[in-house]
């Protein structure tokens, strides 16, 4: 049985206890909020740091020049893709200042004079495990440049390098949106980037094989299309497993 | 308002619920595993356009032909090249990581001098001028003071134009003592030379062949032409040609083969005569060749039945006699059958009387200058120089005898006898040489018996190695002149071993050298001018390449553009194949086996070393990418392992894995214990190719060099090493 004095004390402490609570969730909702803005707002801009390219290049223009991007980004000989150009290949054309930008006076003084290699920061640059053709996308599949890279090939400057401090590689490879949210194909390139423009190729959501689909990528439509010549339908691409396997993509 | 422990507690947990719903802890695992999974200083292959150049590899005497990748001018990969009549594609694993030994920490950087003790590792960088100038002044002095036969070469190089350059400036100089290594080509040369009359390669028509018996040799294991074996063990595979193996472990070739028998080893050349005996007693032989074509038949052929029955080899050999009796019958009957000795690779020339047994085997099945047999073929034909004009002190100098005995009384049929040769340097008795060049060799690491080699060293003024990578040898030199790599440089290789067709290769620059060295070739010629006299006038040459081109002439287009030619060589008829003094094949020899070395009292077991693809065991050592293809049972940290049938191991109380001290009269060495069933009894096998001092962390302390413990025993019929073996004892560790 209570007491008036325990009574009072109840109340009291009460009282105190909805102060006392209030502090606490005052206090998570503080921490909470800060490590929101800490995670949202300071994370990403800590996370990159800014690197200006070489110097400036203006795709726009070159297209208009050169009509194309095969151009300067074509298959070699062997299928290879040639990515960025090399030395070699813009001096073909800018063995002496074409122009009168200041750009291509540093490119020609400071890269063409001197036969070094242009150090451009490559937005597209993916780890070294990654195992990629673009042949089997281009070619094959007759993907656009811009299904991927965005449409570059309009774009009058280059826009600035964020690299990773972690990883070494490019913000555009895990986005722009640090959630990780796209609006378009090119806005990100993870795997699980390519692994989506996959399932929606082939008409599967599903990462475990739904009837007709030979792999988690590939739907037996689609293996003639990508291998026509060398591989049977529905054996996948690994001649080992008869499916498809890691080190398809994987290095 | 307080900052209690609770308000605190509570700030940190909201602090982690927050975390929780934005990107950071997803993104820093992402990004962390990314990181890991690429250490930024893993080196990467560079990127870009892929050029090839077609070359040859001289990292073995094989000649394969090879595809060296190129992304700039960094060479990225080295393939086999597709096509190439020794190797169409196929490469081994010393070939592949070629890339490693190019740009490895442990190349010669430019021209050293010691200037510590010998083996200290304490060098001074000096100029290419001052270091020739210091070679050719000691040359010089010795050709002074009337005694050139005290320069002596050590030269691994094969048998292109640099060998014939090598030789050409001995005798200009006036030494006789030029040595190679020898190798089981040496013992099977001097037998064609004992039963043909006729200095002669030896070829081996494999691919036409349809019943092979190996008499230890390593048909997958490295021996011969490597990929060229794997290439026809393929084959064989493929048309159903049974492989025959001899040889007291199941090593792969024996795993792979159809049959597999068991020896003790050292009979092997009272198998082969058993063999011939059920031949010669069933009829079996080929009697047009015995008959029209061959000489001393009769008293070898009652010899072989006399001292060779099935039930008397089975007691030698301790093989079944019914084996024996099949064997020799399906051998026969094959119509293209052949047998081939040399064990593991073949890298110690063995017994003279094993050669002529497994020759005589053939020559009685007709085995000669046949489709899928054995084939004499001419040497380089690519080198008429015109002769040399040597002065008097030359003349005098090639008169001396050579330091290893060859070339003159017992040993008149040999060429040359590098056991003999640093055996004799290192007991002093006989005049010693002073100054030794040792050339696209490392003699101090594969000649067996290395305590020896050292102590031959040890009496020299001068050491020269001529080596691109720090080996022990080069370590152990006075003067190191590095000589290109052979992705750096031009070299034909004029015919892969133990190929029936005369393949010559190039050797070719894939990239400019990458540190500060010279061709050897062009030292050579350097030298020449510098002692000057009729030794410079020997050589009109502007350099090497040159040499080279002028050597080659007619084939110089097509080797560089290609990489090899192929002269297709029609061995002799039989009428006209055997200029001995009956002008016909002469049977010859007998069972006359070298006893090992050591007491059977003290070291009652026998060390037998074995060979495998995944080990190199010449001048060209191991990379870091093949000393990690080899199985944990092999190598363990810096233990090897010796393969020990659990019989013998349990008399010595020594389980799986344990360690133990493995002894023999030349030294002992701590090892580990590998059990295997597929290894006779009494027996205790070690990998070659371990055990470096010198090179790098990759190759360095790992293991045991078996050479260390194994000493070379002399064939009293041919001067050359025959060991296979030396008496030894375990005892736990
Ligand atoms: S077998 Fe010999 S020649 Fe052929 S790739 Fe290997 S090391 Fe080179």
């Amino acid at each position: 049985m209570s007491t008036k004095d325990d009574h009072g004390h109840a109340v009291s402490g009460d009282t105190a206890d909805k102060k006392g609570g209030a502090t606490i969730l005052l206090f998570f909702i503080l921490g909470f909020a800060a490590s929101l803005a800490i995670g949202w707002g300071v994370f990403p801009k800590l996370l990159y740091s800014t690197k200006p390219q070489p110097f400036n290049f203006d795709h726009a223009l070159h297209n208009r020049e050169v009509g194309d991007c095969e151009s300067c980004h074509f298959f070699r000989e062997d299928g290879t893709f040639s990515g960025v150009p090399t030395l070699a290949q813009c001096t073909d054309c800018h063995a002496d200042v074409m122009g009168e930008t200041e750009d291509e006076a540093i490119f020609v003084n400071e890269y063409v004079a001197k036969e070094r290699e242009v150090p451009w920061y490559v937005y597209s640059r993916q780890p070294d495990c990654v195992f990629f053709s673009h042949a089997a996308h281009v070619v094959k599949a007759k993907m656009t440049c811009e299904s991927c890279h965005g449409d570059i090939g309009t774009s009058t400057s280059l826009k600035p390098y964020q690299e990773n401090r972690i990883t070494g590689y490019s913000r555009d490879i895990w986005g722009y949106s640090i959630a990780g949210f796209k609006t378009h194909t090119y806005d990100r390139m993870k795997m699980d980037d390519c692994a989506e423009c996959h399932e929606k190729a082939v008409g599967s959501v599903d990462r475990a094989p739904a009837p007709g689909v030979v792999s988690r990528h590939f739907r037996q439509e689609v293996v003639p299309a990508i291998y026509p010549l060398d591989r049977q339908a529905a054996t996948g691409s690994s001649v080992q497993t008869r499916r498809d396997a890691c080190f398809v993509c994987h290095k | 308002m307080k900052l209690d422990r609770r308000s605190f507690l509570s700030f940190v947990i909201g602090g982690a619920a927050g975390t929780a719903v934005t990107p950071l802890p997803w993104k820093l695992m992402d990004d962390v595993s990314i990181w890991s999974q690429m250490w930024p200083w893993t080196p990467v292959p560079a990127d870009g356009a892929y050029t090839y150049v077609q070359s040859t590899c001289t990292l073995c005497p094989g000649g394969c032909g090879i595809a060296v990748r190129k992304v700039d001018k960094r060479v990225v990969k080295i393939e086999g090249m597709a096509g190439h009549p020794v190797n169409d594609g196929g490469i081994c694993p010393l070939g592949l990581s070629g890339p490693q030994m190019l740009y490895s920490p442990t190349r010669v950087a430019g021209p050293l001098k010691r200037i510590g003790k010998r083996g200290e590792g304490k060098w001074a960088k000096i100029s290419w001028d001052e270091a020739v100038a210091e070679v050719a002044a000691k040359l010089s002095d010795l050709r002074e003071s009337g005694h050139p036969e005290q320069l002596a070469v050590f030269n691994g190089a094969g048998r292109g134009t640099f060998s014939a350059l090598v030789d050409r400036f001995m005798t200009v100089y006036g030494s006789p003592n030029l040595v190679r290594p020898a190798t089981f080509e040496d013992a099977y040369e001097m037998a064609v030379y004992r039963m043909h009359g006729q200095q002669a390669m030896v070829g081996f028509d494999l691919e036409n062949a349809n019943f092979v018996i190996s008499f230890g040799s390593g048909v997958i294991d490295g021996w011969g032409s490597p990929v060229r074996m794997i290439r026809a063990k393929s084959l064989w595979k493929d048309r159903k040609v049974p492989l025959v193996q001899v040889e007291p472990r199941l090593s792969n070739t024996a795993a792979k083969a159809d049959r597999w028998l068991p020896i003790r080893p050292g009979t092997e050349a009272a198998l082969a005569l058993g063999l011939a005996n059920v031949i010669l007693s069933e009829g079996l032989f080929d009697r047009n060749f015995v008959d029209y074509y061959t000489n001393g038949f009769e008293a070898w052929r009652k010899m072989v039945l006399d001292g060779f029955t099935p039930e008397k080899v089975a007691g030698i050999t301790g093989v079944d006699k019914d084996f024996i009796v099949v064997l020799a019958r399906d051998f026969a009957k094959a119509g293209a059958g052949v047998a081939i000795c040399g064990r593991g690779r073949g890298a110690t020339p063995g017994g003279l009387d094993e050669a002529m047994a497994v020759h005589s085997l053939n020559a009685l099945v007709g085995a000669i200058n046949r489709k899928g047999g054995v084939w004499t073929l001419p040497g380089n034909e690519e080198v008429n120089w015109p002769e040399v004009e040597t002065d008097e002190t030359a003349a005098n100098g090639m008169q001396r005898p050579r330091l290893d005995g060859a070339g003159s009384g017992t040993f008149a049929d040999a060429r040359s006898l590098p056991n003999r040769f640093f055996a004799a340097q290192a007991d002093g008795k006989a005049d010693p040489v002073k100054a030794l060049l040792v050339m696209e060799g490392n003699p101090l690491y594969t000649q067996p018996g290395t305590e020896t080699v050292k102590k031959a060293l040890d009496r020299l003024d001068l050491l020269v190695s001529f080596s691109s990578l720090m080996d022990e040898t080069a370590a152990y030199a006075d003067l190191i002149l590095p000589n290109h790599l052979y992705l750096e440089r031009y070299e034909d290789v004029a015919v892969a071993t133990g190929m029936a067709t005369t393949v010559i290769g190039l050797a070719q620059p894939v990239v400019p050298p990458q540190c500060n060295t010279r061709h050897a070739g062009d030292v050579v010629l350097a030298l020449a001018s510098a002692i000057g006299g009729p030794v410079a006038d020997a050589f009109g040459w502007d350099g090497f390449q040159a040499c080279l081109e002028e050597t080659l002439a007619d084939d110089w287009d097509a080797l560089t553009e290609k990489g090899y030619v192929v002269h297709v060589a029609q061995p002799s008829h039989w009428s006209e194949a055997f200029p001995t003094a009956s002008g016909r094949f002469e049977f010859a020899g007998g069972y006359q086996p070298v006893p090992i070395e050591g007491d059977k009292g003290a070291f009652p077991l026998v060390l037998v070393p074995y060979d495998s693809l995944r080990l190199a065991t010449g001048p060209a050592a191991n990379t870091p990418f093949m000393t990690k293809t080899v199985g944990d049972e092999v190598l363990k940290g810096k233990d090897v392992f010796v393969e020990v049938n659990p019989q013998t191991a349990g008399s010595a109380g020594l389980g799986e894995g344990q360690a133990a001290v493995l002894s023999t009269p030349r030294g002992q060495a701590r090892v580990r214990i590998h059990l295997s069933e597929g290894i006779m009894p009494g027996l205790v096998a070690m990998p070659g190719g371990l055990g470096h001092t010198a090179y790098d962390d990759y190759l360095a302390g790992k293991g045991v060099n078996v050479n260390a413990l194994i000493g070379p025993v002399e064939d009293p019929a041919s001067g050359l090493d025959a060991a296979w073996g030396i008496q030894a004892k375990l005892a736990k560790a």
